[in-house]
């Protein structure tokens, strides 16, 4: 793949029908891999890469490379391309700078279940084929591990194959996957009573260092200046002064992109600390799901977002307290 | 040389100071360091993914005092917590060594007296590596720091059944005095044979090579001018995940908080890489992310050294290696300065 790619990429700038190439570059091990913008064919030549490590969404970057002279070639995983939709709906993204090449996925690695997985600590090489990963550690024989077993959180739910936006595709499209199971541990959490969910929720955001990486990394986060960053807000906080507050700004967080995250689950891949932030989007997508019926963020161009829709059958805010509320629990 | 059982020494240890230990149970959720309950060889050994523990001197979030205003006055309170003595055990060796890049900062005239608090009441036992906790991304002998023989009050090497104990500090053999009655003399040829696995399993790194050569104080505008930093930075996401995972990042802010019933002023970690980072009223002095990242990786290869002595503000510990989203990182930007300085 990574070749096809590589040739698609010095095609395109060779024509002329791109003046820069967005896409992962090499770094010092097999996984460390860096979103990069490649103007000369030499730069493809030498650092391109395309492997099981390319977990990274490269859709928030178009935001600043669309508004560049001549247009920008990116590589989008189907995951990816949702997220370049929404941000097109949102008119985030000039659309005619950007030629879309949809690539195939089958699912990107987390090398810390690698390790896990072949019990080494040292990671010398991984090589990846036909769904199988060849891992080397330093002194120890080859461990061969299939790639299913090692993916990132992300893609252990994958919802979808298919590539909502693209100019072009290269491999093979697939299809919306219809039974991900991406709401079962949210399932799990909706049956907890509210002081349990209270708990679990306290505990998992207590480890947050404020490092904002989550709204950092968030295709759904684009605003100019960032209300957590303006001085002048009053909610402008580095860390919480006391740990409650810590908790508001990823609720915050959560509201200010529902309806819009397209679940990519950027938030907690990059998440230094390991809270399983997508939990909270993921509710929120369950919850339309079930009182505004069906909707995907990034699914396509056009459909006007629930939350911005107003039809008569919409679910009144008393619906907090039946569903929610604590006599419920 | 002294030898210890596990068994032994942490019950020793708890019975006189509180007691922190790592807890590698912990690990997806980076807790290292938890007061002692029980020794678990499997659960108590240091591991990759663990938390800095610069927070024992340098919490994250820090209340300095309180004000609260009836009628005309203002009351000025000392919030400072009273510190009793502890013991961190397990340091790692590049851990102790940023808290000597800490104590360069907060211990350097205008003293921080807060940090000396804490610093003062804490003994620090260090736990030599081990072949099993080297990761590819550990580079701590590009420092100059030995992971075998690790610096702090105490070094500790566990052979699977006996630690063995080498008081370095003053504080360090109070310690050992308090709890000499576990403890056995014993000769120093089991610790040779740890140090020598250690050393042996080092040299196998990928970054085994890599070292400070080039960055002297002469190369400041050299390297603040190199064309690198454009595509070094380009994909940086601006957030603080390598400087909060960083052990010798030491910059903050403070800010006073309404409570509602008075102000709370509070110190917490910040990040250079932060767009109001030391923000003045014109708004902050480097405007561009170029300009940011550029400041972090400058601070502790150039500026930091140049002012201290020849030491740099890294250890090499390897955190922000795994940790940054985008995989960027002190290494990359060493060989890609070194790489311009061969053209």
């Amino acid at each position: 793949m990574q070749e096809i790619m590589k040739k698609k990429a010095l095609t395109l700038l060779a024509d002329g029908t791109v003046t820069r190439v967005l896409g992962w570059k090499r770094g010092d091990f097999v996984y460390d891999i860096t979103p990069a913008v490649f103007e000369t064919a030499e730069e493809v030549e030498t650092a391109f890469v395309y492997n099981a490590f390319c977990g990274s969404n490269l859709s928030k970057y178009l935001v600043k490379e669309s508004r560049k002279e001549g247009k920008t070639l990116v590589f989008l995983k189907p995951c990816d391309s949702y997220s370049l939709a929404q941000l097109l709906k949102e008119h985030r993204v000039n659309r005619e700078k950007v030629y879309v090449v949809g690539i195939e996925c089958y699912g990107k690695a987390d090398v810390e279940k690698i390790r896990d997985k072949k019990g080494a600590s040292i990671i010398r090489s991984v090589r990846e084929e036909n769904g199988m990963l060849s891992v080397r550690g330093l002194v120890d024989a080859d461990a061969s591990i299939p790639l299913y077993e090692v993916l990132l959180e992300k893609c252990e739910s994958c919802k979808s194959k298919k590539h909502p936006i693209y100019d072009e595709l290269l491999g093979d499209e697939g299809e919306v996957v219809e039974d991900c199971n991406r709401f079962d541990l949210v399932a799990r959490l909706e049956a907890m009573t509210p002081d349990e969910r209270y708990e679990f929720w306290r505990g998992e955001l207590s480890r947050c260092i404020r490092c904002n990486a989550c709204r950092n990394v968030c295709p759904a986060c684009t605003c100019e200046k960032c209300i957590f960053d303006n001085d002048v807000s009053g909610v402008a906080q580095k860390a919480a002064a006391d740990s409650f507050e810590e908790n508001m700004f990823h609720i915050i967080r959560a509201f200010h992109v529902v309806g819009r995250c397209t679940d990519c689950g950027e938030c907690s891949r990059v998440c230094p600390q390991h809270i399983p932030l997508h939990l909270l989007n993921r509710k929120f997508i369950k919850d339309i799901n079930e009182l505004y019926g069906e909707y995907q963020a990034g699914a396509d161009p056009d459909t006007r977002p629930p939350l911005v829709n107003y039809t008569l059958s919409d679910a009144e805010p008393s619906i907090v307290h039946t569903r929610g509320g604590k006599d419920n629990g | 040389m002294v030898k210890v059982s596990p068994i032994d020494l942490f019950p020793a240890i708890a019975k006189t100071q509180k007691l922190y230990v790592p807890d590698g149970s912990q690990c997806s959720g980076m807790e290292l360091h938890k007061p002692f309950k029980e020794w678990k060889a499997d659960k108590n050994a240091p591991c990759e993914k663990v938390r800095t523990p610069k927070d024992f001197f340098f919490p994250q979030t820090e209340n300095l005092m309180a004000f609260k205003r009836e009628g005309k006055t203002i009351e000025v309170i000392d919030t400072r917590e009273e510190k009793e003595d502890f013991v961190i055990f397990g340091v790692r060796a590049c851990d102790v060594r940023s808290f000597a890049i800490l104590d360069k900062v907060f211990l350097a005239d205008p003293v921080d007296t807060y940090y000396k608090n804490r610093r003062e009441h804490a003994t620090v036992i260090s736990w030599a590596c081990s072949p099993e906790w080297m990761r590819e991304t550990c580079f701590c002998q590009t420092f100059g720091i030995d992971c075998a023989d690790p610096e702090g009050d105490v070094a500790a090497w566990f052979d699977g059944s006996f630690f063995y104990l080498e008081a370095k500090t003053e504080k360090g053999e109070m310690l050992l005095d308090r709890i000499k009655d576990v403890l056995i003399a014993c000769d120093e040829e089991p610790v040779w044979d740890l140090k020598t696995a250690i050393y042996t399993a080092k040299k196998e790194l990928p970054l085994a090579g890599l070292t400070t050569d080039g960055f002297t104080p002469e190369k400041m505008m050299e390297y603040f001018n190199s064309e690198k930093w454009g595509e070094l930075s380009e994909a940086c996401l601006g957030c603080g995940s390598c400087t909060f995972v960083c052990p010798t990042c030491q910059c903050y802010d403070i800010r006073d908080f309404d409570t509602g019933h008075g102000i709370k002023r509070f110190r917490c970690w910040d990040s250079c890489m932060y767009s109001d980072f030391t923000k003045m009223a014109h708004g902050n002095p480097r405007v561009s992310q170029l300009e940011r990242f550029r400041q972090r990786f400058m601070h502790k290869l150039v500026y930091f050294p140049a002012n201290n002595e020849g030491e740099f503000g890294c250890v090499g510990c390897g955190r922000c290696l795994s940790k940054c989203p985008i995989s960027m990182n002190i290494v990359k930007v060493m060989k890609a300065l070194k790489e311009g300085d061969n053209r």
